[in-house]
């Protein structure tokens, strides 16, 4: 075990990836001889040479063309796309290439090969195009996988899952937590499972569920309703695509309520599909609607962005209402 | 560092409009089967050529029956190439046959002189259960595998970035394979273009793009597509080689693609090829020409017709007769005729089909759609008559 935070932890993983398979190749905006403008890839251009570690140009539809044909080609590329806010451009490679890639050729070609990194998430001042969390636009797209680390521990372990796993696969990293998260991550090659989310607590009064940064902003909401003696039972779902139903269902149907937070708006957002798929499995179950902390309906503001944000208060808020329902 | 650090220097407001780039068009071959003055023998020895003359033959039977299928109501949907047969099929002879082919959706020529069969193509234009494909996509979105042509799809000019991804990993793999990529015109006004050519430059990759300039995306001609001289001149601004190639003209299209391979393997560099030829049918068999074009048009570039002036070719050096012409054209009418008769009597893909594939593993939630639908299905068999028979009997 050793110390690190949740970049080092991402550079070990890509590091690891890299020494023990060829053709593992990273690149992406600034990646190479930089290491990456959050420096995720440090010094992998200098250890793993030019050819598999290196700068692209600026152009996001291009990385991810480019990673498509790469995967396609059997090479394993991890492409980075700097701000998740700046994926759309890529959005047509991801959504109408990387996802259908083996669908449509009857499993003659696939991308399996590929993941793509993106920082995601506010609380860091970034405004509009350096805030968002693009996770819901991606969940409405079979064939791709999402993942959202919240800890140096899963960063590694499940982006190491995310390059082994023989699906295109999103990895959204918390920005936020970056430096902030810090932990012990072992230094051997571990992979977590895709699909699967993680009960960190077990309660009985009530189930919370988020993924990422949240997941920091939903404890402390537990932390104040737990002194007030609400037993919380908190799930990390850790994969958005597909998500674990069944975990999530089992909690319910125990705690009989749910609140779901997340960072992006409300209106379209994954917590959404959550809800409703619970409310169809649990309804008998359920003792108080469902509620959802959540961004507002709007682009993610600056000046405003501590009011705008789903934080501890506001969650707290949604587990006293529910269960006072 | 920056390669513009040696432009020459002036003192007063200098404007470039690039009128002075003129990019000539490449011929070997006349109309008449003659060569132009100055132009050099090919390379195409007789049994190369006389494939690459049968597979043009083959795609233009093809084509014809099977609009007329299409016609019929046999057929959902056909896009042809007629017209630009020289342009695919000569290039395609001039790869090596396990470089990789990416494609738009007008190149079944590169795929038929690989060796698709009759019968491949008629499984994906049904989409039945032998349909490599799984009937998931729409008729001419062919792929092969195993003859390095990789799966169609419908997103114009996404397949061009994809390109210099796969051939960047070829080149890492040392194996002196390229990749080559088709779109028209009309794709090469996408971003995916301007991001795959600027990639391939600056990374260096074995890969050539061939552009189709054929006069026309749908109804859109070339010159409201762009304003330059063609597509070609845009490769100065990636510093990339470039010709241009009288694309009805297989002499020409072989030659500068045999030279344009050499360019990528040996020294990884780019090259880009617009091969100038006519849609001489119409955009798919959902488009009538008639609304944005005319006859006289059309009929100056049929006296042009790559095929014809091919043959003549094959006649001048006596590779080829009138009886073996004759032959050939029976012979593939009567074989695409009776193939389709078969493919359009098989099965559909089973109904599994529908969920597998999506990922490398059916998901729970997948498998409980797939459940439902069932159970569904034999609530309702008739509204389902093609799968009806696949789900009776019980929960």
């Amino acid at each position: 075990m050793a110390k690190m935070n949740m970049l080092q932890a991402i550079n070990n993983a890509l590091d690891m990836a890299m020494a023990a398979n060829d053709r593992v190749l990273c690149f992406g905006e600034d990646v190479g001889v930089f290491g990456g403008v959050f420096r995720a890839t440090s010094n992998l251009q200098q250890k793993y040479g030019k050819d598999r570690c290196f700068n692209t140009p600026l152009v996001e539809q291009g990385i991810i063309g480019f990673a498509n044909g790469l995967a396609a080609q059997g090479s394993v590329p991890v492409a980075e796309i700097q701000f998740a806010d700046y994926i759309f451009p890529a959005f047509d490679q991801i959504v109408n290439e990387s996802a259908k890639f083996r669908y449509r050729s009857g499993n003659l070609f696939d991308v399996g090969g590929l993941t793509i990194r993106a920082p995601y998430g506010g609380g860091i001042a970034g405004g509009l195009y350096h805030s968002q969390s693009p996770e819901a636009y991606f969940a409405h797209t079979p064939g791709l996988k999402i993942v959202v680390p919240r800890n140096p521990h899963q960063a590694k372990g499940l982006l190491l899952g995310a390059i082994h796993d023989p699906n295109p696969t999103l990895f959204f990293e918390p920005k936020r937590l970056y430096r902030a998260s810090v932990g012990e991550v072992p230094e051997e090659d571990y992979r977590l499972p895709l699909g699967e989310a993680e009960v960190l607590k077990e309660g009985t009064d009530i189930t919370l569920l988020g993924w990422g940064a949240q997941m920091e902003v939903i404890g402390q909401a537990v932390d104040l309703a737990e002194k007030e003696g609400i037993s919380c039972e908190v799930i990390d779902l850790r994969t958005i695509l597909p998500w674990d139903v069944n975990t999530v269902v089992e909690s319910v149907l125990k705690t009989g309520r749910l609140v779901v937070s997340h960072e992006a708006p409300l209106t379209g957002g994954f917590a959404s599909e959550i809800s409703a798929t619970i409310q169809e499995r649990c309804f008998l179950y359920l003792e108080s609607p469902i509620a959802r902390v959540t961004g507002m309906d709007t682009p993610f503001p600056l000046a405003l962005e501590k009011e705008y944000l789903p934080n501890h208060l506001k969650v707290f808020d949604a587990i006293r209402a529910s269960v006072e329902f | 560092m920056s390669t513009t650090t040696k432009a020459e220097v002036v003192h007063t407001p200098t404007f470039t409009d690039g009128a002075e780039f003129r990019i000539p068009t490449f011929q070997v071959l006349k109309q008449d089967g003659t060569l132009h003055e100055g132009a050099q023998a090919p390379a195409l020895d007789k049994d190369q050529a006389l494939r690459i003359y049968r597979t043009m033959i083959f795609t233009r039977v093809l084509d014809e029956r099977m609009l007329a299928a299409q016609r019929q109501g046999r057929l959902s949907f056909y896009m042809q190439c007629i017209g630009e047969e020289a342009a695919i099929i000569g290039s395609a002879a001039a790869l090596d046959e396990d470089d990789m082919i990416m494609a738009q959706y007008r190149e079944q020529g590169a795929l038929a002189y690989r060796g698709f069969t009759t019968d491949e193509f008629m499984n994906q234009l049904f989409g039945n259960e032998m349909d490599y494909g799984k009937g998931r996509q729409m008729p001419v979105h062919y792929g092969s595998a195993k003859l390095h042509y990789m799966t169609i799809s419908s997103p114009l000019a996404t397949q061009i970035p994809q390109a210099t991804g796969y051939a960047y990993g070829q080149k890492l793999a040392g194996d002196g394979k390229c990749t080559i990529v088709y779109f028209g015109e009309g794709a090469a006004s996408e971003g995916d273009f301007h991001a795959a050519l600027n990639m391939a430059a600056v990374h260096r990759v074995p890969v050539i793009f061939l552009c189709r300039n054929n006069g026309y995306a749908i109804s859109t001609p070339s010159v409201e597509q762009f304003a330059a001289d063609g597509v070609a001149p845009r490769a100065f601004g990636y510093k990339m080689d470039v010709i241009r190639v009288d694309g009805n003209d297989v002499l020409a299209v072989h030659e500068a693609t045999r030279l344009a391979r050499r360019m990528a393997v040996e020294e990884n560099r780019p090259v880009l090829i617009e091969a100038m030829t006519y849609r001489l049918a119409a955009h798919s068999s959902s488009d009538d020409p008639s609304g944005y074009r005319s006859k006289d048009e059309e009929a100056v570039w049929r006296e042009k017709d790559p095929i014809l002036r091919m043959r003549h070719w094959l006649q001048g050096r006596e590779w080829w007769s009138d009886d073996e012409e004759k032959e050939i054209q029976e012979r593939l009418r009567r074989e695409v005729l009776e193939t389709m008769k078969k493919a359009e009597k098989r099965p559909p893909p089973p109904l599994e089909s529908l969920v597998t594939d999506v990922y490398d593993q059916v998901t729970p939630e997948l498998s409980r759609q797939l459940d439902n639908l069932k159970s569904h299905i034999r609530r309702y068999p008739d509204a389902y008559p093609k799968t009806a028979g696949q789900v009776r009997g019980g929960e």
